[in-house]
């Protein structure tokens, strides 16, 4: 038996090939950013994204020529003719009146070169509303997501790693959120704030923290989900053996293992909260006259059929940036998807 | 009574002392938490080691030596018994209470390629233990970690790459640096190269054993492999279904094995010469599930030389020969 050990392990010498100095496999990181930029579509919603970004917050600071609450007070003039008949002794008189009417806004004003989209029904210019619509829903939509992610991971990561009766606590709490109708309970809400006269402009904020505390549940259970699995994994009983605390282990081990998932959530869920924002906006609840949002822009129409039919320059472009929005981030997540899946290596 | 007061005096001598120790997992339990079944994993084990030695643990699978190895590094909290690290006994200490005393004791496990966390780079892998228990100062980890991979036969550029570029025997080697780091006395094996081809293995195995002379380490080293046990250990335990079933030093246990599941095992080493007519013991059977552990000796429904009393009582653990501990009725006929 002695001579067996020397067969089995004699050789001392280190025959194990080396890792070439100069020749690197690339970083996690690195990998994921190169599949993600191998795909078309989601350089596509990278740059629709990016594009949206700048039109909403430097475009104003460049395009000053109006305001998002300014009036087009330019006045035009307008003419309505009138004739009126009427016979005296079987001589039939015909008397034409020209009526003039002084506007003091230039209303529904075709686009031009002084406004680049026109003006809407209260002549605002719509080209610069546009602008500052972009710039509410974009903050809102992403304050809303770093939010729910931030509730989302803290909550869901606390019920992961410790389970048992706080994970159950957690988990139900979850369940009984998800449960709940989200647009009647909205417009309860909404009643309720305009009969407490809140400022106009900050509506829209006490909107989305209710969204917030309806939407972290689905984050959460992702986050759970994750952390249930990989806290079984052998490096995360290395990290006890080697006394790391539990704040360590959760922030430093285990949620950057989660970071993929939840890029991919907060992206998606971007578009959602947009979406969402513009609901609310043009069922009136959420931004509100004077001040600007895509909804509120599409919200117009519903009052009045003529700018449905003719005016099309009035609400289109706002539901064309809602839908550029939306489909931009869902491409990304989409792309980031595919790039951070570790089983895809292309 | 002479042997308590041995272990009353000898803490100094002993780096790990275990007695009695009992590890069970709740299988079943009604809605009020209480367990109506359960399964025990580790059944009142006893041993000392010495600092310096290497305690061979061998055993087939699923006999619970993994479970063993971790309820005495406290990553499972035991259900019995009393594990004395270094004169101090750790059985209760609160996980908060544990933190301090984890640099000393640490564990490499079975497989390289889950225990690496894979978006860290072998650097930060090796750093992080180091900074939070402070074993050298801040300016000073990197130069630490360096002379760390070197002696563990890792190369200095290795540091900025992550696991996944590497093969298993390196990646093993990055796991033990990283147990090293914080120079443990005792480190806990897991089956540290059954996952690894044979020419690894032995490279693996001649780095444990150096390494154990410069750092004066005491390992547990934990495996199914008998021939690896044979070359690293100096003492050797058999593990049959949660319990040690033989102990006693390397050379004795292999020139006189006394129990005849330790017979059974050391029968089925392979020896590379087909002319050698080997006499195997065949065990019949399966390794009967230790959550319905069979009644008197654990080992009876597989033993060829079974006797009545062997169903009946459960044989006492006792020394035989000096240093050579067995529980079996048949030894003394």
């Amino acid at each position: 038996m002695e001579e067996l050990n020397k067969n089995n392990v004699q050789s001392t010498e280190d025959t194990e090939a080396p890792l070439d100095k100069n020749v690197r496999l690339m970083s996690p990181t690195r990998m994921v950013v190169r599949r993600f930029f191998r795909s078309k579509l989601s350089i596509l919603g990278l740059i629709m994204v990016i594009g949206l970004f700048l039109f909403s917050f430097v475009g104003p600071l460049i395009y000053t020529e109006w305001g998002e609450t300014e009036l087009d007070r330019s006045g035009t003039v307008e003419y309505a003719f009138a004739e009126t008949t009427y016979t005296v002794n079987g001589v039939e008189y015909t008397v034409r009146q020209t009526i003039e009417t002084n506007l003091t806004d230039n209303f529904l004003a075709p686009p031009s070169d002084e406004h680049i989209l026109g003006t809407d029904d209260q002549g605002y210019d719509i080209f610069v509303r546009l602008m500052y619509g972009g710039r509410i829903s974009l903050t809102v939509s992403f304050l809303a997501v770093f939010v729910i992610t931030l509730f989302g991971t803290v909550l869901g990561g606390v019920a992961g790693y410790f389970g048992g009766f706080i994970d159950n606590l957690i988990m139900r709490v979850c369940d009984v959120l998800i449960c709940l109708p989200g647009i009647p309970i909205l417009l309860i809400i909404s009643t309720i704030l305009t009969a407490s006269d809140i400022d106009a402009k900050y509506r829209i904020y006490l909107l989305m923290i209710y969204l917030t505390l309806f939407s972290w549940p689905g984050t959460a259970r992702l986050v759970r989900g994750q952390i249930l699995s990989l806290r079984e994994q052998e490096y995360m009983v290395a990290a006890e053996a080697m006394g790391y605390s539990t704040s360590r282990k959760i922030f430093k081990h285990l949620v950057p293992n989660v970071m993929p998932q939840l890029i991919v959530q907060m992206s998606l869920s971007l578009g959602s909260m947009i979406l969402y924002e513009a609901t609310l906006s043009y069922l009136g609840l959420g931004v509100q006259a004077p001040y600007a949002a895509w909804g509120t822009m599409i919200n117009i129409i519903s009052t009045n059929n003529d700018i449905l039919q003719n005016h099309w320059n009035v609400w289109v472009p706002a539901g064309v940036c809602i839908v550029i929005a939306v489909l931009g981030l869902n491409f990304v997540g989409d792309g980031l998807r595919d790039a951070l899946d570790p089983k895809a290596r292309r | 009574m002479a042997k308590e007061n041995e272990i009353n005096k000898s803490t100094s001598e002993y780096i790990l002392e275990v007695e009695n120790l009992r590890k069970c997992f709740p299988l079943k339990k009604t809605i009020t938490g209480k367990v109506t079944s359960e399964l025990v994993a580790v059944d009142g084990v006893s041993f000392k080691l010495k600092a310096g030695e290497t305690l061979g643990i061998v055993g087939e699978s699923g006999c619970g030596k993994t479970t063993m190895g971790r309820t005495i590094l406290k990553l499972h909290q035991p259900n019995g018994g009393r594990i004395v690290f270094d004169g101090k006994d750790i059985t209760d200490l609160k996980p908060s209470q544990m933190r301090e005393l984890r640099r000393q004791m640490q564990i490499i496990f079975q497989d390289p390629y889950s225990s690496l966390p894979p978006r860290s780079t072998v650097g930060g892998i090796l750093s992080e233990p180091v900074s939070v228990h402070k074993i050298v100062p801040k300016e000073q980890i990197k130069d630490y970690v360096l002379e760390l991979m070197d002696k563990c036969g890792l190369r200095d550029y290795y540091y900025e790459r992550y696991p996944h570029e590497f093969s298993g025997g390196q990646r093993q080697r990055i796991c033990i640096a990283r147990a090293l780091s914080v120079n443990p006395k005792l480190v806990v094996c897991d089956e540290p190269v059954s996952a690894l081809d044979v020419s690894i293995q032995a490279q693996i195995i001649n780095l444990l054993k150096k390494l154990q002379q410069d750092m004066n380490l005491t390992y547990l080293f934990i495996s199914h492999d008998l021939s690896v046990v044979k070359f690293i250990s100096d003492k050797i335990g058999v593990m049959y279904l949660g319990q040690i079933v033989e102990y006693g030093d390397k050379k004795d246990i292999f020139s006189k094995p006394l129990h005849p599941y330790t017979k059974a095992l050391f029968s089925a080493i392979p020896y590379p010469d087909p002319a050698v007519k080997m006499n195997r013991i065949v065990l019949k059977g399966d390794i009967p599930s230790p959550a319905n552990p069979p009644k008197g000796c654990r080992f009876h429904t597989r033993c060829p030389y079974a006797k009545p009393i062997c169903s009946e009582v459960t044989p006492e653990y006792k020394e035989h020969e000096k240093g050579h501990f067995a529980a079996c009725h048949l030894i003394e006929e």
